[in-house]
């Protein structure tokens, strides 16, 4: 059984790479590379892999989850600059590919070994735009 | 190929394990321990996977897999108190994970695959928080 919880970061970022020229960069990224930067609320889906306990019902304690994933991403990615202001994200062009690998791979590094499976990560930049990473499609 | 079918249904429940304290249920359930119960809109898409008939262009009569669906859970899980009024849920403890499984007991047999094979249930009981269930034991 797979459970997905669902949290919301809200985030301004530049599509910017400067190992390619101001034309280059203009014409990979279109108006995402606009100098000021723009935002987007990001829609975060956790989704964990396990079986339900036969007594509580329960595949695992949401409140725990819902801690560790506010701690490890939302408190520090909300109303933030993703260019400048998250660490991991240094250095990095932070489109939702590169912010759902680097997310993935933040969880999947704290987490509890006696935790249910962390099974994907997916992140919805827009209502259209969605973005899924496991440990097999990185 | 698969196709979904999105249904609704609003019922009330109480997360709590008969015997224990109600100061033992809040510490496992939180807030849904509360023994006056609360209730949620629920949203089910239940997946059917098989090949499109060559004359009708279907893999499954959508208008039986929504009588289906009406008989097996719209009919007795919408505007009902779960544990009072829907066994197994006055012995089994109605949480997301154990509703998935219940229903996924309900609708199993009505597709074995003449009408398509029952693939995935997915029930949400809130936008931020679903379960996904695919058979798989355990």
């Amino acid at each position: 059984m797979r459970l997905t919880r669902r949290y919301r970061f809200c985030a301004s970022h530049r599509l910017h790479s400067d190992e390619l020229t101001e034309a280059q960069n203009d014409a990979t990224y279109g108006k995402c590379n606009n100098p000021y930067g723009h935002g987007h609320n990001y829609v975060l889906e956790v989704t964990i892999r396990g079986s339900v306990h036969p007594v509580t019902g329960l595949m695992h304690d949401l409140p725990t989850l819902d801690e560790f994933v506010t701690q490890e991403i939302v408190s520090r990615y909300d109303h933030r600059n993703l260019n400048e202001q998250v660490p991991e994200l240094a250095g990095l062009v932070p489109t939702t590919e590169v912010v759902s690998a680097v997310i993935h791979a933040r969880l999947d590094r704290g987490w509890p070994q006696e935790w249910p499976a962390l099974d994907r990560v997916r992140i919805w930049e827009t209502r259209n735009n969605i973005f899924e990473v496991n440990k097999e499609i990185q | 190929m698969k196709i979904t079918r999105r249904i609704e249904f609003s019922s009330s429940h109480v997360c709590a394990i008969p015997g224990r304290t109600e100061a033992e249920n809040r510490a496992l359930y939180g807030a849904a321990a509360n023994p006056h119960g609360h209730g949620h809109n629920y949203a089910l898409e239940v997946t059917i996977a098989g090949e499109p008939d060559p004359v009708t262009g279907m893999i499954v009569d959508l208008k039986e897999v929504k009588e289906i669906l009406n008989q097996e859970v719209v009919t007795p899980f919408d505007h009902r108190h779960l544990n009072y009024e829907v066994p197994p849920f006055d012995k089994i403890v109605p949480t997301t994970e154990n509703m998935a499984l219940e229903i996924w007991r309900r609708l199993a047999p009505h597709f074995t695959g003449a009408k398509g094979k029952l693939d995935l249930v997915r029930l949400y009981e809130t936008e931020d928080l679903y379960v996904e269930y695919a058979g798989e034991q355990a």
